[in-house]
């Protein structure tokens, strides 16, 4: 079957939904979003479900900032029959070492000069925060009381049926196989795994691990590789930690729900590259070792299912946002790096300003793809 | 197998206190696979992992779109089989240590 359509978005996760209502609200007619399989089956339903202001570069605070000012009131915005579960607890993150609490002075400095409201705070401090955290080592923390927790799936949810209000069709099940270019070197048609063809003059890559595959299908590399993070759920237990408690030191996140569970999460250095969401006992035994440690009042909860994602890691760890050079037509929103989840509020306006050629809400220039060939990389420092 | 009506009141997933009148009104809503579902409204999510209640859900389903059981895909089986404490996984790798686990 061959239709058309004004803009094509690759990729039905949290960027690909958020990327379509902003399109339809702006007024722009034919939307279609892709799904190869169901929303947020990607990296968005796997993610840890934590959002933060908290980042050290500039872009990632500013983007972060304004996307939780719009997490504060999504439900209202999308007109949700539902709720997102945004719980602000905080983020406090953890510092071990003189090195790192150097940085986090300086991530904290530039936080507030862009209205963040973190602060420093000493080991007895932490301790308030959190009471049951083990205090052995710390030399200092940074908590912001905005940062905290939002429902992935339900946030997808809400973007995607306020989307389909509006007109945006969401094909799930549908895979992209091809996207051709005209002479010109314009985008002109995507092609379907099944032969459907839609006809388009805007495709978005917001394919999340898969991106690289996406852009190759345009004729572009992107800069960009995929690569395991493992996580695990708990039992519901009565409420006991507000913030998440993040530590660059242990590789380790954890934070308890509205719903009363506790979600955490390890990154491995060692963690090839790839496309691998299987699961390992050795995580588990791993974050267990490590999160009972660190707040041994955990001990006795059990955990109930473990699963992993992908995180789509750029040069800088900072995502790419915009039109790719030489390929018109040709939006990406990716390489987010393990933060697009939380970021999506402001990468779905901006994309939608990018396609509509209207005025952007913020600059963001300094994301586009011609920044690796330049070699201007400011590297985040924060990622876990 | 004719499908007995449910009270939309009964509870599908007992773990998470998930009521068929919710899952009918998922699926209703367009979300038609198990993983949908689930990821929705916390049906099969809780302690047991949809021990109980992933054959309801899978009839559910099937009775509102017509598809046959075994056509419907299920979601993925996510370890562990049964909830495990922190400490007892903490311990194992302690106790793991020196031998030829890593």
């Amino acid at each position: 079957m061959k239709s058309t359509a004004d803009v094509v978005i690759i990729g039905g996760g949290i960027n690909g939904v958020a990327i379509a209502y902003n399109l339809a609200v702006r007024g722009c007619q034919r939307v279609v979003v892709l799904e190869r399989n169901t929303l947020a089956s990607g990296s968005t339903g796997r993610c840890g479900a934590g959002v933060r202001m908290q980042w050290g570069t500039e872009m990632n605070c500013r983007l972060a900032r304004d996307s939780i000012s719009h997490f504060e009131r999504l439900n209202e915005e999308l007109e949700f029959d539902g709720d997102i579960e945004f719980k602000q607890g905080g983020y406090l993150i953890l510092a071990y070492h003189e090195r790192q609490w150097e940085q986090f002075k300086k991530n904290v400095a530039l936080q507030r000069s862009l209205g963040i409201p973190s602060r420093l705070v000493s080991p007895s401090e932490a301790g308030e925060i959190v009471p049951h955290l083990d205090l052995g080592g710390l030399i200092g923390a940074t908590f912001c009381p905005k940062d905290g927790h939002v429902n992935p799936f339900k946030t997808t949810q809400a973007y995607a049926e306020a989307a389909a209000r509006r007109g945006v069709e969401i094909r799930k099940f549908s895979e992209a196989v091809a996207i051709d270019r005209d002479a010109s070197g314009r985008i002109n048609r995507i092609v379907l795994a099944g032969g459907d063809e839609i006809a388009t003059r805007v495709a978005v890559n917001a394919a999340g691990p898969y991106s690289q595959l996406v852009g190759k299908m345009a004729g572009v590399e992107l800069p960009v590789h995929s690569e395991r993070h493992q996580i695990l759920v708990t039992e519901p237990v009565a409420p006991k930690q507000g913030p998440m408690v993040l530590s660059f030191a242990h590789g380790l996140y954890c934070q308890q729900t509205p719903h009363g569970s506790f979600i955490m999460g390890l990154g491995d250095p060692h963690e090839p590259r790839g496309f691998d969401v299987g699961s390992s006992w050795q995580f588990l035994e791993n974050v267990a070792a490590k999160v009972t440690a660190l707040m041994p009042a955990l001990k006795e909860i059990r955990v109930v299912r473990q699963w992993a994602g992908l995180y789509n890691m750029t040069p800088d760890a900072q995502p790419i946002l915009g039109e790719v050079p030489g390929v018109p037509g040709f939006f990406v929103a990716v390489g987010f790096s393990g933060h697009g989840f939380m970021l999506a509020p402001m990468t779905g306006i901006l994309l939608a300003e990018m396609i509509l050629g209207l005025k952007p809400t913020m600059d963001v220039s300094m994301l586009t793809l011609e920044r690796f060939a330049r070699g201007e990389l400011i590297r985040e420092p924060s990622v876990v | 197998m004719e499908q007995k009506t449910n009270s939309p009141q009964t509870i599908i997933c007992r773990c998470e206190d998930v009521t068929v009148e919710e899952v009918r009104a998922l699926i209703a809503r367009g979300y038609q696979t198990p993983d949908e579902v689930k990821r929705l409204s916390r049906c099969g999510m809780g302690q047991c992992q949809g021990r109980t209640c992933r054959s309801l859900l899978l009839q559910e389903i099937s009775a509102a779109t017509g598809r046959e059981i075994k056509e419907i895909p299920m979601s993925t089986f996510r370890p562990p089989t049964k909830p495990v404490k922190l400490a007892l996984l903490a311990r194992a790798r302690t106790e793991g240590e020196g031998g030829d686990r890593r």
